[in-house]
């Protein structure tokens, strides 16, 4: 009975030091079927148990089973480590240069000006203010006159204007490229009136100046127009503060100072800390260290009255800003001509 | 405007320092653009105010002298000079002495370079130190001689005290007129400090006859004048003024004259009414002997003057003109006449100061090209007031500077006297409009300060009515507001609180319209495309090239506006279509790259007839042109940008928009390959615009014209009118059920004649499928000789489905045989075998 145990230990240690040998699909299988096959060392085995006295049968038995588990045991370890092998060398040979380019996604952009506007909208559009059209071609009265500026005013020189001639000879109109978007502030009061307005009008404006890498014949503006009851200058600052500070970011300091333009009273211009050089002074700033930004104000009782609002009950604010510039503070542009050039190694870099 | 600081010290007191000064003036509405810092770089431990002691000749050189400078050390220094205005045995002159070791301009160089003196040898004679010409100061760029100070400059004085000065450029916006003189920033800043203004004198010593006798004034267009005065100073003498009024003059930006024409010019800047100086014995020899009348009249039709400037000039009516009897002597307010200007002999002297029309000076200004600091500030308007105390205060200042007599009196023509101006007030303004908390007591100080009288008519509690008598210096300020803006300014838009509106929320509207024009441009970014701006206003030849051999005055229709005044011939009038402008971007970006996919949107504008506004539609315009696929490493499709490319994006943006296009074939538009162009439509409704490639005859046309190269590849252009697509735009998707019974796939092919256009057959097959056919989707199209010539065979995957049961193949034979039934029968389509 002890021979036969020691035969069993060293069956076991045979087998399984051959296993360990065993290094593909093929040498595995021959394994298999030499040791659990049914001709293999374990049925034969199992057929010697027959032949013990019945006193020893139940521990050579048992022996027998845990060798028989250890074995199959064995096997499923091998079997699943030659498969983890096979496929890992397979995966080895499948390796690529993840550094090479990934393949182009084909998707095309917006023009950086559509951006900016829609950032502008978006914050302003959280304070209540909705957008609303107006046309680029305009009569000299809705571009200067209903906004307080006669004919001949001085203050006409701030703004060099493209003159349109009337389609038809015999039309008698004074037309012209809007120099503004502030004649949508008339159209849009005279369309509410008298409901309270909260209006931004965003949109192309065109100026009589030559093309430079420093001005442009057209660009955009937003104009901003709130009217109520109760409207006051501390209102006007709040909102542009607002604006400005989730625009540009809070870290730069707001300041207001007087202006004049002729459709508001008191006017007031808008300079932010220059984003260049965060105040300090430099080029861009001309030493000043502030940006300005924008031209505002409350809105003129003439203004008003021309809208259809009573100014001793009515008061309102308004602004106006570019918005080529900031988009090219933001983003250190060199030329603001490019806006316009179409050339997609500019419009490119915003998509 | 130019404000030294020594001159404004003159009138007002400057407590703080100059940046601070900067700053509350820009605070407060005078906007100081920028500080010159005159002299800062003069080293006040080497550059001194020297007195020359005595001049000698050099031993060794002719050209050269030996000056001997006291500049307050205990011993004079004696340096070798070449300045040609010192001669030997001159004493006395009052220098700018630099000395070893300071920094100066090198007058020998143009770059502004630096040179630091150093003890030399010339010509074997010691010198330490330098006489500085204005180059080596900076001062201009005159190195002829070296500078000479006025006699009563102190010696041993750091220069840059004595000479150095402090200039703020303040921008003038166009309501500014009480700041475009020195007495008026001066008063400005009385305000905001809580000073007086010390003003000039303003009498003057009249001794002379009475100028009424001398000279008479007739206003005949007094709409233009309103007040004409004039004084008369006899025997004075022409030369250089003296080197303080000068030295001003030259710090705000004009040139010294003479003592005569440098006073009206002075007082113009101190005071802000410009003046004009005749020679009074021309205006008599004009009148033939006898006292001249001043005419002030529109000049008549064909009329002509001379001005000082040399100028023949043709002056229009409308035009106001200085007249005597003989004729014009002046364009009122813009420029004098050559003939009775003052020269270096005059001796007796008429002066004007008058008041003109502001918006007739800025027109004639403008139309003769001729802006001037008198015509600017006539311009942005003057008070009559001021003619009179201007007039005395600058015939008082020629007698000191160039003697003679006045003449008594002034001749003063007031045709149109000013009204009292006076703006009311209720203080409970200041919150409604400025939402600050302000005292009525402050808002009367801060309007009394400016030099308003004011008057508080009534007081309720805080709420007081108050009027406000509004100075002559403030032309601006008529009414409530003006005085709001006062107060505001005055005492800080900094002070206003910052608060968020409070007021009632307008009606929320929806903002359909913008909302699905940004759905429009990312729909397209998706697909690929980058959104490009471009100019909206072209030349009729540019889109003229879209209608090859058709010339631009006949495809003129609807006619263009135009602009009066372009900035250039090619943008001279505003387009009719987005095509020619995708065409310059297409040739633009043509030299860098061959993929180029685009989109604008952008109004064009078509006149209405008998309509003075045009209509500015919304239109859509893409353009695609060379590889479909972008290039890469991994191998790159040479394919090209086809119709079926342009097609798919605008069925993709219609589909996305709720909408669906159908797409008929275009054979005779002039811009579209007749064989590869379709009109968009919109199923049920209006035509959105053509889609196709552009002719070969329109790249041809379009290259000469522009003399650009356009892409050499297939150009596909579409342009569609975007509100027509806005308009009808629906995001309203109603649902379609998800059936999940096992569908029943069936691939059909049919041969059809080559004329028969896909969708016939796309359509026969979705009319007769009923309501089992799900999907339909063509797959293949093949021509080849299996099928045979003029004919081509469609290929579809039908998917049969329905949402109760499993479909038996009897059923799908069945309906699918109505379908082959159908094709047969409508279009004599074949099963391919």
């Amino acid at each position: 009975m002890e021979k036969k145990a020691q035969d069993m230990a060293a069956m076991q240690a045979d087998a399984l030091a051959r296993l360990a040998e065993a290094q593909d699909d093929a040498a595995l299988a021959a394994w298999r079927n030499e040791i659990l096959g049914r001709k293999g060392v374990i049925s034969e085995a199992m057929r010697g148990l027959g032949q013990l006295p019945a006193v020893e049968r139940p521990a050579a038995g048992q022996r027998f089973n845990e060798v028989k588990t250890a074995l199959e045991t064995a096997y499923t370890e091998a079997e699943a480590r030659l498969k983890a092998q096979a496929l890992a060398a397979s995966l080895a040979s499948e390796t690529i240069d993840v550094t090479l380019p990934g393949r182009p996604a084909g998707v095309g952009g917006l023009h950086l000006i559509t951006r900016t506007l829609r950032e502008i909208r978006e914050i302003y559009g959280q304070m209540g203010f909705q957008v609303y059209r107006s046309r680029q071609i305009e009569t000299d009265d809705f571009n200067f006159g209903l906004l307080n500026m006669p004919k001949h005013h001085p203050a006409r020189d701030m703004q060099d204007t493209f003159y349109v001639l009337p389609p038809e000879a015999d039309l008698d109109a004074d037309l012209l490229l809007r120099t503004h978007t502030s004649p949508g502030q008339i159209h849009a009061m005279r369309e509410y009136y008298p409901e309270p307005i909260r209006v931004i009008l965003p949109g192309m404006v065109f100026r009589f100046e030559p093309v430079t890498v420093r001005s442009e014949m057209q660009f955009h503006q937003v104009e901003g127009l709130a009217v109520g009851r109760h409207i006051t200058m501390a209102d006007l600052k709040g909102t542009l503060i607002n604006f400005a500070h989730r625009f540009f970011g809070p870290q730069y300091g707001v300041r207001f100072r007087p202006s004049y333009f002729p459709f508001t009273e008191p006017s007031v211009e808008m300079d932010i800390e220059c984003i260049v050089c965060g105040g300090k002074g430099c080029s861009i700033c001309k030493r000043s260290g502030w940006l300005e930004i924008l031209g505002a104000g409350m809105v003129h009782p003439t203004v008003l009255r021309n809208g259809g609002y009573d100014p001793d009950v009515y008061s309102g604010f308004a602004f106006g800003m570019g918005v080529e510039r900031p988009a090219i503070l933001k983003h250190r542009i060199d030329d603001i001509r490019l806006f316009f050039s179409g050339d997609l190694r500019f419009l490119e870099q915003y998509a | 405007m130019l404000v030294p600081l020594s001159w404004l010290k003159d009138y007002v007191d400057i407590n703080v320092s100059i940046d601070e000064l900067a700053h509350r003036l820009t605070m407060s509405g005078l906007a100081v653009e920028k500080i010159e810092r005159l002299g800062a770089e003069w080293e006040r431990d080497k550059i001194f105010v020297g007195r020359i002691v005595r001049i000698d000749q050099h031993p060794n050189a002719d050209r050269l002298v030996l000056a001997t400078v006291d500049y307050g050390a205990p011993e004079p220094q004696t340096v070798v000079t070449g300045a040609p205005n010192l001669k030997v045995g001159d004493t006395g002159q009052k220098v700018a002495f630099a000395v070893v070791g300071a920094r100066v301009i090198d007058g020998h160089k143009d770059d502004g370079s630096i040179l630091v003196i150093k003890p030399a040898k010339l010509r074997g004679v010691q010198s330490a130190g330098m006489v500085l010409s204005e180059k080596e100061l900076g001062l201009s760029d005159s190195h002829e001689g070296i500078i000479i100070l006025p006699p009563d400059a102190p010696v041993g004085v750091p220069l840059a005290d004595y000479l150095g000065d402090i200039v703020l450029d303040i921008e003038l916006t166009p309501n500014l007129t009480r700041a475009s003189n020195i007495v008026g920033t001066a008063r400005e800043w009385a305000a905001i400090s809580g000073q007086q203004v010390r003003y000039p004198n303003t009498e003057m010593v009249a001794e002379g006859e009475p100028a009424a006798g001398k000279a008479r004034v007739v206003i005949e267009d007094p709409d233009l004048c309103s007040r004409y005065s004039a004084t008369i100073i006899e025997g004075v003498t022409i030369h250089p003024s003296p080197q303080w009024m000068g030295r001003r003059l030259t710090l705000t930006g004009m040139r010294p004259i003479s003592n005569i024409v440098d006073v009206t010019n002075y007082v113009m800047l101190e005071l802000g009414q410009p003046l004009h100086a005749f020679d009074y014995d021309k205006l008599v020899a004009r009148a033939g002997g006898q006292p001249p009348t001043i005419i002030v009249r529109r000049a008549k039709p064909g009329e002509e003057m001379r001005t000082l400037d040399g100028v023949q000039r043709k002056l229009l009516p409308d035009m106001l003109l200085i007249c005597d009897t003989a004729g014009p002597i002046a364009i009122a307010g813009v420029m004098g006449g050559e003939e009775t200007e003052v020269s270096a002999e005059t001796t007796r002297i008429l002066l004007e100061a008058a008041n003109f029309n502001n918006l007739n000076i800025r027109r004639t200004a403008a139309l003769l090209k001729l802006p001037s600091e008198a015509s600017a500030r006539f311009g942005r308007g003057i008070h009559p007031a001021l003619t009179v105390t201007a007039a005395q205060r600058a015939t008082e200042l020629m007698r000191e500077l160039g003697g003679g007599t006045i003449a008594g009196g002034v001749v003063d023509e007031y045709s149109v006297p000013a009204e009292t101006v006076v703006a009311a007030l209720a203080t409970r303004d200041v919150q409604r409009i400025l939402g600050m908390d302000l005292p009525a007591e402050r808002v009367v100080e801060i309007l009394r300060a400016l030099e308003f009288e004011v008057e508080i008519a009534d007081q309720h509690g805080d709420d007081w009515r108050i009027r406000a008598v509004v100075p002559p210096h403030r032309l601006d300020v008529s009414h409530s507001y003006d005085l709001l803006e006062e107060v505001a300014r005055i005492e800080g838009y900094d002070r206003i609180p910052a608060t968020l509106m409070s007021d009632e929320l307008p009606p929320q509207r929806p903002s359909g319209d913008i909302d699905r024009e940004e759905r429009v441009r990312d729909l397209l970014a998706g697909a690929g495309l980058q959104e490009v701006m471009t100019y909206a206003m072209t030349s009729p030849e540019r889109e003229a090239t879209l209608h090859p051999g058709l010339s631009a005055e006949a495809v003129d229709e609807p006619p263009y506006l135009v602009v009066a005044n372009p900035i250039r011939p090619d943008r001279a009038v505003m387009r009719h279509t987005l095509l020619a402008s995708a065409l310059e971007t297409l040739a633009n970006n043509a030299r860098y790259r061959e993929r180029i996919a685009i989109f604008e949107v952008a109004p064009v504008y078509l006149p209405l007839p008998g309509e003075a506004l045009p209509q500015e539609p919304r239109r859509l315009v893409i353009a695609l042109a060379g590889p479909r696929q972008s290039a890469a490493w991994s191998g790159t499709s040479a394919e090209l940008f086809d119709f079926y490319d342009l097609k798919g994006i605008i069925d993709m943006l219609l589909r996305r928009m709720g909408l669906e296009g159908t797409w008929a074939p275009l054979t005779d538009h002039p811009t579209f390959h007749p064989g590869r162009a379709a009109q968009v439509c919109l199923a049920d409704g209006p035509a959105l615009g053509p889609a196709g490639e552009l002719h070969p005859l329109v790249r041809d046309a379009f290259n000469a014209q522009s003399g650009a190269d356009l892409p050499a590849a297939p150009i596909l252009l579409a342009e569609l009118d975007l509100d027509a697509i806005l308009a009808r735009a629906t995001m309203d998707v109603i649902h379609t059920p998800i059936l999940n019974r096992p569908p029943a796939k069936i691939d059909l092919a049919v041969v059809v004649d080559e004329a028969v256009p896909q969708a016939r057959v796309l359509d026969a097959i979705k009319a007769s499928g009923g309501e089992l056919l799900r999907e339909v989707g063509l797959f293949d199209v093949y021509r080849g000789p299996q099928i045979g010539a003029g004919k081509k065979s469609l290929a579809y995957a039908l998917v049969f489905q329905a949402a109760d049961r499993t479909l038996t193949d009897a059923e799908v034979a069945a309906q699918t045989q109505r379908i082959v039934d159908r094709l047969a029968r409508d279009l004599g389509a074949t099963l391919r075998a």
